[in-house]
């Protein structure tokens, strides 16, 4: 285990897998009549081709890199935790409910709308993390269920209490809600800044405290963590309420944390799939949560050259999503994929 | 509590339920035949995919990329209906994909001893990008494609209201994998080899065909089931089309403990559910009153309740989910 990071095989591994899935996504490419070479170009002149564009990569791997944090520490205590889509939904009403509504002083009000999102996307993540713990439902069946229904609600909420002037979108954030712009350039905002903080303190959490070493073992061996004395329910909830903050904060960054909207439209749009993107991230980051820092810089950059990919070789930037699939698909294979050894009880 | 005082207590919660449910409709004005029509419709597609997936597991494999098949075998599906001008050629499409993609899955969990978890969800975000990028690709129109109401599979007419050929299908479907399963040689080798595949393996018999089967087979069903969302019931197709059907039809084979017959039995449940969310949301009356948004959410509520109430201790075969290897 604590070899792997010592050994240039890991990445070695990984650069083969996303090159595999590149490849597959290419074959598609070239199937519906486009120059796979030409997208491919495009896709990272798009992504890097300017320091704008590293910034607008950064800015898109932030929402990832906390919903990558999701999925991580639930597969670090054993869990296949895929709810960080709707954490992050109601993450996203929890922050703009405070930034919207709420009068505070500047870096008051910042400080609440951030600890509205993260709150109500720990408090979400209650739901599937009890109903495992008292009833064993399993997460996959659980989180999907409670998903939709965080859809369902914040759309309901966004157009019934929140609505903004044009209707199709909530009230922006008060502008002394929103995180300061770091470049006139690009939608990159300070919040990274508290992203990658938070993706930190997990990990001094994980590798640096007791409870962190139970919850790890946990997921790692559960017979020898209760030959232990470790308690599974709290361990379980613990790892959902933390997953729930990160998504939950992956939702507030994209209201409170990125121009120019501020806001959350209506159909979810500017949060929708992030949550699910973030799996592939966790994946290709080993399901640690600097590791998913890194490859959320990859997976930002995907979606941000996907757009110039679009433009310039009329391929659909809907395609990078289908390729962050491919990508999860090859990372399955177990002779690039290893260290996830779960038991699987449905 | 007590096993005995347990059940009793659920008993007396779902019966509750069921009084409250059928008050509510007396109050609404729903009449019990287009619930009935509606209930059946939702009902087809997580039967199909679900019994597949009974077959599946039972022999050892896990796919919880039911969803990723349902949303690609939809859009393949009316594909195939408006190239061939009939909406049965598109469901046969849609269980053509569905097939290759059970088959593929099938051989990366056997050959490639893959994780099936992870393989199954990377199916699902697959299709969550795909089937936009299909739909551009295929009709040069985001999100949202209109096919002609030709297409649509024929229902039959009985004195009782309406039903999809599709649906009586489902039910003989799930008749016909008890049947396999509990009675012929080969359901007992497909128990055999989710149980103890190295048995299986002495035996003489191949491991792998036998669980490549199985995908293939479970593949088909749920691509069947997704090619109906469309051409069966909605009579359009939209990216959001499985809206988690998908892990609603796993609900069901968690909940039927991999019994077909008992999995046909929770698609109705969940396919109720649904029915009633649709039947609700056109009600006059009611529709003004109850939000949208709250009765979308009714099949997702139910499913997460019965699911936590009805759970208890299902049996799984011994190596559901992991890939077998010769010692």
């Amino acid at each position: 285990m604590r070899a792997r990071w010592h050994f240039p095989r890991p990445l070695i591994e990984l650069t083969a897998t996303i090159l595999a899935g590149l490849a597959a996504g290419a074959l598609l490419i070239l199937v519906f009549g486009h120059n796979p070479l030409l997208a491919y170009r495009a896709l990272f002149i798009g992504a890097f081709g300017s320091l704008q564009d590293v910034l607008e990569t950064l800015a898109f791997a932030t929402p990832l890199m906390l919903t990558a944090l999701t999925f991580s520490v639930g597969v670090r205590a054993g869990l296949f935790n895929i709810g960080a889509e709707g954490q992050m939904y109601v993450g996203a009403i929890g922050a703009i409910a405070v930034a919207g509504m709420v009068r505070l002083p500047a870096g008051l009000h910042l400080a609440a709308a951030t600890a509205a999102g993260m709150l109500a996307g720990g408090l979400w993540a209650v739901v599937p993390a009890l109903l495992k713990v008292s009833r064993g439902v399993h997460e996959v069946i659980s989180t999907i269920m409670t998903n939709w229904i965080a859809f369902y609600l914040s759309t309901y909420l966004a157009l019934n209490f929140l609505t903004g002037a044009r209707g199709d979108s909530t009230r922006p954030a008060l502008p002394t809600a929103r995180y300061p712009v770091l470049t006139e350039d690009a939608t990159l905002t300070a919040v990274i800044f508290v992203a990658v903080a938070f993706c930190l303190v997990v990990y001094l959490y994980l590798w640096g405290t007791r409870a962190g070493y139970e919850l790890r073992l946990a997921g790692e061996n559960p017979e020898a963590a209760r030959y232990a004395g470790v308690n599974a329910g709290g361990v379980m909830v613990m790892s959902f309420v933390i997953g729930g903050l990160a998504a939950g904060l992956g939702g507030a960054s994209q209201i409170i944390g990125r121009p120019p909207a501020w806001a959350l439209y209506a159909t979810l749009g500017n949060v929708v799939t992030l949550g699910f993107d973030g799996i592939g991230v966790a994946l290709v980051g080993r399901n640690h949560p600097i590791g998913g820092v890194l490859a959320a810089f990859l997976f930002g950059a995907l979606a941000h050259g996907g757009r110039l990919m679009e433009y310039q070789a009329g391929v659909p930037s809907e395609l990078v999503r289908a390729l962050n699939g491919l990508i999860v698909i090859t990372l399955a294979v177990p002779e690039l994929w290893t260290l996830l050894r779960r038991r699987l009880a449905p | 509590m007590s096993p005995a005082r347990r059940r009793l207590r659920n008993y007396l919660l779902l019966g509750t339920a069921v009084a409250l449910f059928a008050y509510a409709l007396q109050r609404l004005g729903l009449g019990p035949i287009s619930l009935l029509e509606a209930g059946l419709l939702a009902m087809t597609p997580l039967a199909l995919a679900a019994v597949g997936e009974c077959l599946n597991e039972k022999a050892g494999v896990v796919n919880i990329g039911m969803e990723g098949i349902f949303m690609i075998s939809a859009v393949t599906g009316v594909w195939t209906a408006e190239a061939f001008n009939s909406g049965v050629m598109g469901l046969l499409g849609g269980a053509a994909i569905g097939a290759a993609v059970g088959l593929a899955l099938g051989a990366i969990s056997v050959y490639g001893r893959a994780d099936q978890i992870i393989a199954g969800m990377g199916l699902n975000i697959f299709a969550l990008g795909f089937i936009p990028f299909l739909l551009i690709s295929l009709w040069a129109f985001p999100g949202i494609h209109l096919f002609p109401n030709e297409l649509m599979v024929p229902r039959l007419f009985t004195p009782l209201g309406q039903i999809s050929p599709v649906t009586v299908g489902a039910v003989a479907v799930a008749i016909l994998a008890h049947f396999l399963l509990h009675r012929t040689v080969l359901g007992f080798r497909i128990k055999a080899v989710g149980e103890r595949p190295e048995a299986v393996d002495v035996a003489g018999l191949r491991v792998d065909r036998l669980r490549l089967l199985t995908s293939t087979l479970g593949g088909a069903l749920a691509g069947i089931g997704g090619a109906f969302l469309p051409l069966g019931w909605f009579g359009a197709l939209v990216k959001e089309i499985s809206a988690g059907r998908g892990f609603i039809a796993l609900a069901c084979v968690v909940f039927a403990g991999l019994e077909p017959m008992l999995a046909l039995g929770a698609a109705l449940l969940f396919g109720f559910a649904d029915g009633f969310a649709s039947a609700v949301a056109v009600t006059p009356g009611v529709k003004e009153r109850i939000p949208f948004y709250f009765v979308s959410m009714i099949p997702y509520a139910t499913t997460l309740v019965v699911v936590a109430l009805v759970i208890g201790q299902r049996r799984f075969p011994r190596t559901v989910g992991r890939p077998y290897a010769r010692e």
